[in-house]
């Protein structure tokens, strides 16, 4: 057994670390940007030709995406999407903040045992959600409806605005509606006017991640949707199965640049919260 | 006057009353309705009361008597007459194979030339199925209302000829393996995303805030893209003709015509699972790991250990938490998972949600498909009762 340390093995342990992680983040990344250079591809293969390594200008095209923004079936997708989506966006945030509100209080009864039941929707199996409310809404007369879908995707993306809210008052001081009711506020006018702006941060978060799942989701959609909910997964999946073509890659960047977006909107919600937190 | 706790407690539920009901109504009901589908099957007895009622005094032992056999066929004709016979035949089929083609076409011969003498003579002519106590056991157990069939099915069992649990022939038996293999797969893509995630949480956790701030960015940005982004680039890129082949015949790592089928079977389904899930591992890791002082690290070197036992002795047993929260996480989203198998795991790498997705969509078998839904409901609940237990669900963290 050495005890002596040999400085030349620790170096030789950090470089392998950095290069392990290293290649564990290129695994995670460049998958998602290959898309975006083959979606520039002139001919409807879904690998580099050798033209496209070459770089000649005529291996590259935009066809693709103009076929995606012409006439066809992804513009009505987007407007179908966006329809269920902030629909149960709204739907999602409402009753998620104020649950949220009610949970954050010591007083709520059985605190632990709603919040695991209000999470539930997250952590089930989409494939069993999607067949329980397959027979649910075809029994109730509401099978391919928007109705379904909205409500559908509501309940999916609850939780997380119930997450991202109640993270944001972990960090919200009582004492703050005390001081509220002290100058003579009455519990609305204290939640509107104090602790609503305060937890605003957290609310958008909990919006975003509820859109976000909603304009990704598919099983359900497959399941409970029919021909007039044909949305941007559900012709995505349709593109992957049956008529697989180029466009699907361009399809596939706009989503990518979308995530970005989020992302991007998502951090600077963070920096907000964090510095009303302090 | 009003106690002002009761006061806070009836505010507070008022907040949480309308989510709490909005789930209730639209995510445990229908799983309620669905765990009810598993069990109840009014089809064929609403459709054969007559034909149900006189076989419930028959024995079981020898042929039902004339009076049953004229009962049943006046049945079916009337069934068939009015198109309802098909979805009767199809559950009754169900029980026993043949019986689909044996009712309809009975219905038929009995609706064009009704016997005049004996009905079980003409439907023992027209069929020899009738002359079998089993078809007469297979129609009168499809009339259950309340059935553990769908369970038996979804474990391989079967009910014999006295109602006694058997298992099914050995070439119907398909769903413990299935449910064995998602296990397998699934338990493969938790150690495999834990050996991945472990070492790029340590580097984030602590790395300069500036730079672990850059680096999860990276895990991040995958985290949030489309699931059906990230599984169409995983085809563009496992694919015979795709970027991965192409660059190893290019490299002469392997030869044309020895492509590397790396997707549409298993292989394909643990390297996209592992992409989607990876980030699921490394957060919580990474927000556990943060909470370890390298300190300690540090102290266990002074003191004389080498990297491995400070690493085995301090450092391992503080991470825990986060090994145990990512594992639990990764494993409970790998066993329900449906889209990225059933897009790239072609035959062998399918898990237990496709076969769930085929009864819904193609079999039409709703009860087989509801009772296989109800086992894997019952893995996940017990999996997220667990993970509430150890980590705490209101503990969760969104990216």
């Amino acid at each position: 057994m050495s005890a002596v340390k040999n400085p030349g093995d620790s170096r030789l342990r950090r470089w392998l670390h950095v290069g392990f992680c290293a290649a564990v983040l290129f695994f995670l990344v460049a998958p998602v940007l290959v898309v975006i250079p083959l979606s520039f591809n002139a001919e409807p293969y879904f690998t580099f030709t050798e033209g496209m390594l070459r770089l000649e200008p005529d291996a590259w095209s935009l066809r693709w995406y103009e076929n995606v923004l012409g006439e066809g079936r992804w513009l009505p997708a987007l407007g179908k999407s966006l329809v269920i989506g902030i629909a149960a966006t709204v739907v999602a945030t409402t009753l998620g903040t104020l649950a949220a509100l009610g949970l954050s209080s010591p007083a709520m009864p059985g605190r632990g045992l709603i919040m695991g039941l209000l999470i539930s929707p997250m952590v089930t199996p989409i494939i069993i959600t999607a067949a329980g409310m397959s027979f649910f809404y075809s029994d109730l007369g509401l099978g391919q409806t928007y109705t379904a879908l909205i409500l559908a995707h509501a309940v999916l993306g609850a939780p997380f605005v119930l997450i991202a809210v109640s993270a944001s008052l972990s960090g919200y001081n009582h004492d703050l509606n005390r001081a509220a009711a002290n100058l003579g506020a009455d519990g609305w006018t204290t939640l509107r006017r104090v602790q609503l702006p305060l937890i605003a941060p957290g609310v958008f978060t909990g919006a975003l991640f509820a859109f976000s799942a909603s304009f990704d989701e598919v099983v359900v959609v497959l399941f409970i949707g029919g021909p007039e909910q044909r949305t941007i997964p559900r012709e995505m999946w349709a593109g992957i199965r049956e008529q697989i073509s180029p466009e699907i890659l361009a399809v596939a960047t706009f989503l990518i640049v979308f995530a970005v977006l989020l992302l991007a909107a998502v951090n600077w919600l963070r920096q907000r919260d964090y510095v009303r937190a302090e | 006057m009003v106690n002002p706790m009761t006061d806070k407690r009836l505010r507070a539920a008022l907040l949480a009353a309308p989510l709490v009901i909005f789930v209730a109504v639209t995510f445990l009901a229908p799983l309620a309705l669905m765990l009810v589908r598993s069990v109840y099957e009014p089809a064929v007895a609403d459709s054969l009361p007559a034909t149900l009622n006189a076989l419930a005094e028959w024995d079981g032992r020898d042929l039902p008597s004339e009076e049953t056999f004229r009962i049943a066929g006046t049945e079916f004709v009337a069934l068939n007459e009015v198109r309802a016979l098909g979805s009767v035949a199809t559950r009754v089929n169900r029980l026993q194979s043949g019986m689909r083609s044996t009712l309809l076409g009975t219905a038929r011969r009995l609706g064009n030339d009704p016997p005049a003498g004996s009905w079980r003579d003409a439907m023992i002519d027209g069929d020899e199925d009738w002359a079998e106590v089993s078809t007469w056991l297979a129609i009168r157990r499809a009339g259950e209302r309340i059935t553990p069939r769908y369970y038996l099915n979804a474990l391989d069992l079967d009910r014999g000829a006295a109602g006694e649990i058997v298992a099914q022939p050995e070439d119907r038996r398909i769903y413990v393996s299935l449910l064995w293999r998602t296990f397998l797969i699934s338990a493969t893509i938790t150690a495999i995303s834990l050996a991945l995630a472990y070492p790029v949480a340590w580097l984030l956790a602590h790395a300069r805030p500036a730079r672990a701030g850059m680096l999860l960015l990276l895990v991040l940005v995958p985290f949030w893209t489309s699931l059906l982004v990230r599984t169409t680039s995983w085809i563009v890129l496992l694919q015979n003709q795709g970027v991965i082949n192409d660059l190893l015949v290019v490299l002469g790592i392997i030869a044309d015509e020895q492509r590397l089928s790396l997707i549409y079977n298993m292989t394909g389904t643990i390297i996209a699972m592992v992409h989607v899930l990876l980030p699921f591992m490394i957060l919580p890791l990474y927000s556990i790991m943060r909470t370890i002082p390298p300190r300690h690290m540090q102290a266990a070197a002074s003191l004389g250990a080498s990297f491995w036992q400070s690493f085995r002795r301090v450092y391992w047993p503080q991470s825990l938490p986060g090994v145990a929260a990512g594992s639990l996480l990764v494993f409970i989203m790998s066993i329900g998972f449906y889209i990225t198998p059933a897009l790239v795991g072609g035959r062998t790498g399918q898990l237990i949600s496709s076969m769930i997705a085929y009864h819904m969509e193609q079999s039409l078998n709703w009860g087989l498909a509801a009772a296989l839904g109800a086992i894997l409901l019952l893995l996940v609940v017990l999996l997220y009762l667990v993970y509430n237990r150890l980590v705490g669900v209101d503990r969760m963290r969104l990216g």
